[in-house]
């Protein structure tokens, strides 16, 4: 069979010291320049279009939903608002935290377990307690939570806001 | 037609080269199933609506309402796993008979990029039925991406288009799925048999007598004839046989239990379940692929000899070296299920070295330990050795990958594959 053989070619380029750039080098090289710009002038337009239709969110508006009056929530109780996406989790103390249905693990929907007293995520079973604080790994960080709003008695969740965090702090909380 | 034939092939060849043993043909079985997978994905775009509320019935309507729509979807669907496969063991070929390096280099490497292109192909289009298997799938799967030190969560939120799978997800995905990938892969592909020519076609052991040089029609194209319609017959079969899954339309607020990653990523996601994210998703994946893109560039000191596995201590320490791996792995599954949970058992360090640094130490300390007690003793050539690394790391693979698959059930719990199911 035969071998292809690879030829060797020489370059000279950057070979020939200092000689006068002759009219056609120059040339050659205006042309090459010129590619090389336009190029990145077509690479600068493909990605300025893939990416400018996509980035709407920058600040998101408030968008406050009222989950309801404070009393109607009781201590040490969990309310789920499955169009939010969000648990309204009411603590021993009366305070208030809105936690983001979305395991911080992968990603999966957790559920809360009311007679475990924790939420548990089906995907690969972390466990978190009522205020969002892991309980049993894979996951490592505490739930994302909502910013909870209370006016007049009323209970508000802003679902526009999501709050990440790596564990539970007390002033996470909202008291009425 | 036969013009065809002969750009893609030349007009005489080595007859050895032509046994079918000698690549079992899964190069060409590849480009067929691409082929297959070209034209059943186009009929199904004549059905498919990318978009979130339209695209679940969109598949419904196409299974039950269109004329062998079950069937050509179950093709799609079959013929997209066997590609895969293949591609695989065709990977695995070429590696065992040393055609990676030397004149081949470029073709491995674009070769990894093919198999590359395949998953993603692969994982794009599994988005897009948009039922529960779909989303939950693909939502672990990027929320993996996640843990990328730095870029991860961006790098996440623009993937899919926000902070979880939407509109925009699903017509991205559907992009690439049906336009962009397609293009690079027959780009790719047919760039990857020009570099097979160029090399002067497959790689040989060194033959005792000049070697019989054959017209390539008809002998090779009656042969690849005959494994094309094998190789159809069996797609066709399993097409007829086993529907490929839709499960109820994507519910965000409720999750499968299990939530499994894809089949091909059944590995990482079983590493998930022993090792910290940055290690399992990251740090251990992207050092496989560097040491694959790596091994031609090594000085071996001389040419490959197209032998399989080089020679026969390459042969024997490669054997030893699969048991090895085997027994490591899955005693290290089963260890670190029933034993010892280096993250709740040493709670007091952080996450990052309990469940990383640590067990990844004792990993490679036994790893040394092989090394200096077996594989030192063996005298191999750097090729012999190099070839060791890689069957460990496949057959580790392989058993990671068959435990996620088939040994995972409610909960993620270790049971048996007929309870799994
Ligand atoms: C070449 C490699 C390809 C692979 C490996 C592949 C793989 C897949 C997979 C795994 C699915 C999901 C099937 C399911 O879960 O039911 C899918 C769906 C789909 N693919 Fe492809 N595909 C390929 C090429 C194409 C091409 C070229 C097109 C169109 C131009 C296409 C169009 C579609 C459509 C419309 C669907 C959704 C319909 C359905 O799920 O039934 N595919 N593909
Ligand atoms: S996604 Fe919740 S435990 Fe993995």
């Amino acid at each position: 069979m035969k071998k292809l053989q690879h030829k060797k070619t020489v370059s000279l380029v950057g070979k020939a010291p200092a000689e006068p750039l002759s009219r056609r080098d120059f040339f050659n090289r205006a042309w090459k320049w010129l590619g090389i710009l336009a190029a990145l002038e077509v690479t600068g337009m493909f990605t300025a279009f893939l990416f400018s239709g996509k980035s709407k969110k920058q600040s998101a508006p408030k968008q406050l939903l009222e989950a309801g009056p404070v009393d109607s929530f009781e201590k040490n109780s969990v309310s789920a608002f499955m169009g939010g996406r969000f648990y309204l989790a009411r603590q021993k103390d009366g305070g208030f935290i809105a936690l983001s249905l979305r395991c911080t693990h992968l990603g999966c929907s957790i559920a809360w377990e009311a007679s475990k007293n924790r939420f548990i995520c089906p995907c690969h079973s972390s466990a978190f307690d009522i205020a969002g604080e892991v309980l049993n790994p894979p996951a490592v960080r505490a739930l994302d939570y909502y910013p909870v709003l209370i006016e007049n008695g009323i209970v508000k969740v802003d679902i526009g806001t999501i709050v990440e965090r790596s564990s539970f702090r007390k002033d996470q909380l909202q008291y009425a | 037609m036969r013009s065809i034939f002969l750009h893609l092939h030349p007009a005489k060849v080595d007859r050895s080269s032509i046994e079918f043993n000698r690549t079992f043909g899964l190069g060409g079985m590849a480009a067929l199933l691409i082929v297959v997978q070209l034209i059943t994905g186009i009929l199904l775009r004549f059905y498919y609506t990318p978009v979130p509320g339209s695209a679940y019935a969109s598949v419904v309507f196409t299974k039950n309402q269109v004329l062998f729509g079950q069937f050509i979807r179950n093709i799609h669907y079959w013929s997209g796993v066997f590609l895969l496969l293949i591609a695989f063991l065709h990977f695995l070929r070429v590696f065992l008979t040393g055609a990676y390096r030397e004149i081949r280099t470029k073709n491995w490497l674009f070769g990894l990029l093919l198999l590359v292109l395949i998953v993603f192909l692969n994982f794009t289009g599994y988005l897009l039925p948009w039922d529960q298997l779909a989303y939950w799938a693909i939502t672990v799967s990027t929320n993996m991406i996640g843990y990328l030190p730095l870029i991860g969560e961006s790098l996440r939120t623009t993937i899919i288009g926000g902070t979880e799978l939407n509109a925009d997800t699903l017509r991205t995905f559907f992009t690439f799925h049906t336009a962009v990938l397609p293009l690079l892969l027959l780009l790719l592909v047919f760039y990857h048999f020009w570099r097979v020519r160029k090399a002067a076609g497959i790689l040989m052991p060194e033959a005792q007598e000049k070697p019989e040089m054959i017209p390539v029609v008809p002998n090779l194209v009656f042969k690849e004839f005959i494994v094309a319609l094998v190789l159809l017959a069996v797609v066709f079969l399993f097409s007829a046989l086993f529907n490929a899954p839709l499960l109820e339309k994507a519910n965000p607020a409720y999750s499968l239990n299990p939530t499994k990653a894809p089949w091909y990523f059944a590995g990482v996601q079983e590493l998930l379940m022993h090792f910290h994210p940055i290690f399992a998703a990251f740090i251990i994946p992207v050092s496989v692929a560097a040491f694959l893109a790596w091994i031609p560039f090594l000085n071996y000191g001389q040419a490959p000899n197209g032998r399989w596995f080089i020679s026969e201590k390459g042969l024997k320490s490669s054997v030893t070296t699969a048991k090895f791996a085997v027994i490591i792995t899955l005693s290290g599954i089963l260890f670190n299920e029933y034993i010892l949970n280096f993250e709740t058992s040493f709670s007091f360090l952080p996450a990052f070295v309990s469940n990383g640094i640590i067990p990844l130490l004792i990993l490679t300390g036994l790893m040394a330990g092989y090394y200096q007690f077996y594989l030192k003793g063996q005298s191999l050539s750097k090729a012999e050795l190099v070839q060791a690394v890689f069957v460990f790391i496949i057959v580790a693979f392989i058993i990671l990958t068959l435990t996620g698959i088939f040994f995972r059930g409610k909960d993620m719990a270790l049971t048996f594959p007929w309870r799994a199911f």
